[in-house]
């Protein structure tokens, strides 16, 4: 049952308490994010340190390989792009020197 | 009337064999000048093997509230009691537990804030609390004590707000007086069985309290607190109805001593109101036509019911334990004054006249010519309809 975000304060649940488990997944915080992290797929090795770093669980994972990032839910922290052990020379969408997962700036994508 | 027993008990230990008779699921308490005979006879009562309350010595006051808010959220029926600094180091979480509806009763033993370090009575920590969103009773000896906190544990439960039971410090709380102490299974019988609506500890239906709350719904929630205490004056007189028709100690919102006819009226919080009533009841002999009026609930403020109840009187004096500080220019009137001036205000009353009177700060004793000096004071400005000081203090040396 998702919250009824027009819910007024006589249907609003008491002091906010949530009665189902897991719905921090319908509030969306990739919004708060200014820096977006952006991997090289083909340098990729899936050694999983993202994975295991991420604080929010955005790192998407499908047959023990990376695939990307949950864009709904990353805050931008920048974590995995400081963790990633994978070097490369030139990043597919970068250009740049330096890890598979670089941090792009969020303006710059429409 | 059930049985009971007449007992020579001082206030802290009238409320610890209430507390024994209310059996709390969990007690969580921190032991503090001069709330310490609570917890300690409590904790004998727990060692005894009297009460089967989960008893948790906690390292600080907040710790305490911290642990009553989880018991709470738990399903249990929670109890701690403070004083003092003990209240002002809780100050964040005694906002969780009204925030969260938690039934908690908080035995409060007041005294006076630091600094200069002082163990005695005034009403600076209580008060300081005001806004917090609890219930507040306060009570003017060891009987009235137990008595409040027995009808406080109802009085939660029922609004789901917590409730804090106020006696003045080494004055009713070291005091020994006659308590009638009623037999254990009226008090169970009178508080019943408490049943939560919901409980951290139903695994089948999870729930999670005190979650990230932000613009779209803090306000609602907010909101959803003052609709609980605009629901409590009602709840507080049907539970002193029903504990007076149980006890013979019928319990209102105030009381009202010599105000059928009364021009005058000292208002006046706690054990003062002893003191105010013996001076009120001389002058009343010689036929001045001066009352008493002794809030018993401050939280919520009885606004409506005091308006009218003093919408007669022509001057009013206000006893006040403590100081709003910077308040009225930074004349620091107290808040009882401050609640009964915006309640005679807010009903349009622009006739009754108000002073405060600043009294017993860190346990400065109030005697009875103080408050014949009110008196006299009030006879002036009930004469002549002028406060020329609005905030005076009592007993202090200038």
């Amino acid at each position: 049952m998702a919250v009824n975000l027009e819910a007024g304060w006589r249907e609003a649940s008491i002091a906010g308490t949530i009665f189902e488990a897991g719905n921090s997944i319908e509030y969306i915080t990739g919004t708060w994010r200014t820096l977006r992290p952006v991997y090289d797929a083909e340098a990729c090795t899936h050694c999983m340190i993202c994975w295991v770093y991420c604080p929010d669980s955005t790192i998407l994972v499908e047959n023990s390989k990376v695939i990307g990032f949950d864009y709904d839910h990353c805050k931008g922290c920048g974590i995995c792009a400081v963790e990633c052990p994978v070097k490369v020379k030139a990043h597919a969408y970068t250009g740049q020197p330096g890890k598979v997962i670089q941090m792009v700036e969020e303006t710059s994508f429409e | 009337m059930p049985k009971s027993k007449i007992r020579a008990l001082d206030g802290a230990h009238a409320v610890a064999e209430a507390m024994r008779q209310i059996n709390p699921d969990v007690v969580a308490a921190y032991p503090i000048t001069p709330q310490t005979a609570i917890v300690q006879t409590f904790s004998n009562f727990v060692a005894d093997g009297l009460v089967d309350t989960e008893f948790v010595a906690v390292e600080s006051e907040h710790a305490a509230m911290s642990t009553c808010i989880g018991a709470s959220t738990a399903g249990g029926r929670v109890m701690t009691a403070t004083a003092s600094a003990g209240l002002a180091l809780m100050w964040e979480v005694v906002y969780v537990a009204a925030s969260l509806h938690l039934p908690i009763v908080m035995p409060v033993v007041n005294r006076a804030l630091s600094a200069p370090l002082n163990i005695h009575c005034d009403h600076s920590d209580s008060m300081g609390t005001r806004d917090a969103g609890w219930i507040q009773l306060y009570s003017e000896n060891p009987q009235e004590a137990y008595d409040n906190v027995i009808q406080a544990v109802r009085i939660a439960e029922r609004l789901l707000l917590p409730v804090m039971v106020m006696q003045d410090g080494f004055i009713t709380g070291h005091g020994v007086e006659r308590v009638d102490v009623l037999d254990d299974g009226t008090v169970k019988g009178f508080i019943g069985e408490y049943k939560p609506e919901h409980s951290l500890l139903d695994v089948d239906n999870p729930a999670t309290y005190g979650a990230w709350d932000m613009y779209d719904f803090y306000f609602e929630h907010k909101r959803q607190q003052t609709d609980a205490l605009c629901k409590a004056l009602p709840a507080i007189v049907e539970v002193g109805e029903e504990y007076g028709e149980l006890t013979g100690r019928k319990y209102g919102i105030f009381e009202a001593y010599g105000m059928d006819d009364a021009e005058m009226a000292i208002v006046v919080l706690s054990s003062s109101a002893g003191t105010a009533r013996m001076v009120v009841r001389g002058l009343r002999e010689k036929g001045v036509k001066i009352g008493l009026f002794k809030p018993r609930v401050f939280r919520p403020f009885p606004a409506k019911e005091f308006a009218e109840a003093l919408a007669d009187v022509k001057a009013v004096g206000v006893l006040d334990r403590s100081i709003v500080f910077g308040a009225m220019d930074g004349l620091g009137p107290g808040p009882l004054y401050l609640e009964l001036c915006a309640a005679l205000f807010a009903a349009g009353n622009t006739t009754t006249r108000v002073a405060d009177y600043v009294f017993g700060l860190g346990g400065r004793d109030i005697i009875p010519a103080y408050v014949e000096q009110v008196a006299q004071d009030l006879a002036e400005i009930a004469e002549t309809g002028e406060v020329k000081t609005p905030v005076s203090y009592l007993g202090l040396r200038e």
